[in-house]
């Protein structure tokens, strides 16, 4: 069988010579091993005071994206709730009423939206899965805390401010958004 | 100044540095953790993390004290007290320094040169062992007895192979005064020049050395307290301080055992050159005391090197290097020192 490395060492149970028995050369080269480590670079990040740079592409706490007017992207459609492997979203849907275009772009819009971010495993099945480019995860990250009911977030903490929007267009790769140009899509633009 | 105020300023000296070598030696376990394992430790109490060792301590002032309701309540007081008394005692030998200078007076860095120093440490030394014994049994919990048992049966068989390499080097001196053994390697190149003991007797250091590590409990032979197999070890039922002085104890053993080996090995607090600088009595001692703290810190620091970089030895493995092992090392030692002496003395 071809060998993947060559680093793999074939063990036998001979004899162990004397040098080998008395086990102070092997101590010898263990301590030299680990004295050089003291003088290597540390792996560590002080935390607070610095961060470890995010991908682009990283996959944190999710949003909810309003379009360009300020308006709800998100229709309810409960796709997201659907993909979601670890079954984290629950939404409810109402109708969108007169004199409120400006909050909801479509008809219908998500009246609750929850994300239970305790059962989240961030996989970004709903960002795949959602028509209208509503719900984005970003390189935020999800906050500790003591109890268990904080972390169900609601639409105050997932949908995007107005004067504060989040930019997701790191995500959207040429390729993507070039396969959102296909017409079967259009209804996003 | 009288002898007398001398002395108990030199005790409580000794008293509270001992305390504060220990204390640093947590932390400085735990940066030598860290750095070895290309990590930083340590870095939030203070610059670099140098008020640590204050803050563990007043953790484990401020934690629940738990007694076993089961335990046997005054075994279970003495047990920490008692390892913690012995590993304090022994400091009371070492020579910490050369003849020091007050007033037209010369007064003695070492609080007391009892002509059988050595043996001394072994006796106080062989006590502890009934601190862990007692606060084991004490617990009346299966862990802490069988973490008992198996430190005292490993003192007690390293304790052996330990007393023998020293024998080697008692003959080579003459004497049991640790203060006697020290002035013997007066170090200075000139006149009079005499190499350690350790180039004399480096198979009796080695001897000494491996069972130190066993004495003080420390990796590879850690097994009284190993982890993965007894939870705690003998101190599985105690928390607080009670615990803290455990696990203090073993840093002044550790601190302790490298002062032995420093003094008997590697010339205590003599230096190269001490006699042909021209220096002052006074500054000799000085330099010497600070000197023998950089041997003792080294040792220290040997200690944790080995304890981050060699696994744990088995029981048997244990027993079988402490009996098989290092006891006929340490015979075959004595038989080849007394020879030479022998032979020296017709020649």
């Amino acid at each position: 069988m071809e060998r993947l490395t060559n680093r793999s060492k074939i063990v036998s149970d001979k004899k162990m010579t004397f040098l080998e028995k008395i086990y102070l050369p092997a101590i010898l080269s263990g301590i030299r091993i680990t004295i050089k480590h003291m003088f290597k670079k540390h792996a560590t990040v002080r935390y607070p005071e610095k961060t470890r740079e995010f991908s682009e592409i990283y996959r944190g706490m999710h949003v909810l994206k309003r379009d360009d007017k300020g308006a709800e992207r998100c229709t309810a459609c409960g796709l997201c709730a659907v993909s979601c492997p670890a079954e984290a979203i629950t939404m409810e849907a109402a109708e969108r009423k007169k004199g409120e275009e400006n909050l909801y772009r479509e008809e219908k819009y998500a009246a609750k939206y929850e994300i239970n971010m305790l059962r989240c495993i961030f996989c970004g099945l709903c960002e795949e899965a959602c028509p209208k480019e509503a719900i984005f995860l970003t390189d935020r990250i999800v906050t500790t805390d003591y109890g268990r009911d904080s972390f169900i977030y609601g639409k105050d903490k997932l949908v995007e401010p107005v004067d504060a929007r989040i930019d997701v267009t790191k995500r959207q790769t040429p390729e993507v958004l070039e396969f959102k140009q296909h017409k079967k899509l259009s209804h996003n633009r | 100044m009288t002898l007398l105020l001398f002395k108990v300023i030199l005790i409580l000296a000794v008293f509270a540095i001992s305390l504060f070598m220990a204390a640093y030696s947590t932390y400085a376990e735990r940066k030598v953790a860290a750095f070895m394992q290309d990590r930083l430790g340590p870095d939030r109490a203070g610059p670099f993390g140098i008020l640590q060792p204050l803050a563990d301590g007043l953790k484990l002032f401020m934690k629940e004290e738990i007694t076993p309701e089961v335990s046997n309540k005054f075994l279970f007081v003495l047990g920490p007290s008692l390892f913690m008394i012995t590993a304090l005692m022994t400091g009371v030998v070492i020579p910490w320094g050369d003849l020091i200078n007050i007033d037209g007076i010369n007064y003695s860095l070492q609080i007391t040169d009892v002509n059988i120093g050595i043996l001394y440490v072994f006796g106080v030394v062989s006590i502890g062992v009934y601190g862990i014994m007692i606060g084991g049994w004490a617990s009346n919990n299966k862990f802490s007895l069988l973490g008992a048992i198996r430190a005292s049966a490993q003192m007690i068989s390293y304790e052996v192979a330990m007393g023998l390499s020293i024998i080697a080097l008692v003959m080579m001196t003459g004497t049991l005064s640790l203060k006697e053994i020290c002035e013997y390697q007066a170090g200075g190149v000139g006149g009079n020049w005499n190499f350690w003991n350790v180039v004399y007797q480096p198979l009796s250091f080695l001897i000494f050395i491996i069972c130190a590590f066993a004495e003080c409990n420390r990796a590879p032979f850690d097994l009284p307290e190993c982890e993965t197999e007894l939870v705690g070890g003998y101190h599985t039922e105690f928390s607080s301080m009670k615990l803290g002085l455990y696990l203090f104890a073993e840093y002044i053993n550790m601190f302790i055992s490298s002062a032995i080996m420093a003094t008997l090995f590697f010339g205590g607090y003599n230096f190269p050159f001490m006699h042909d600088l021209g220096l002052s009595q006074n500054a000799i001692t000085i330099i010497g005391t600070g000197v023998l703290f950089g041997k003792i810190i080294f040792f220290i620091f040997f200690f944790m090197w080995i304890r981050w970089t060699i696994p744990r030895f088995r029981y048997d493995q244990l027993m079988n290097l402490g009996w098989k092992g290092l006891l006929p090392l340490a015979i075959g030692n004595l038989l080849i020192t007394g020879l030479f002496i022998l032979l020296n003395n017709r020649g």
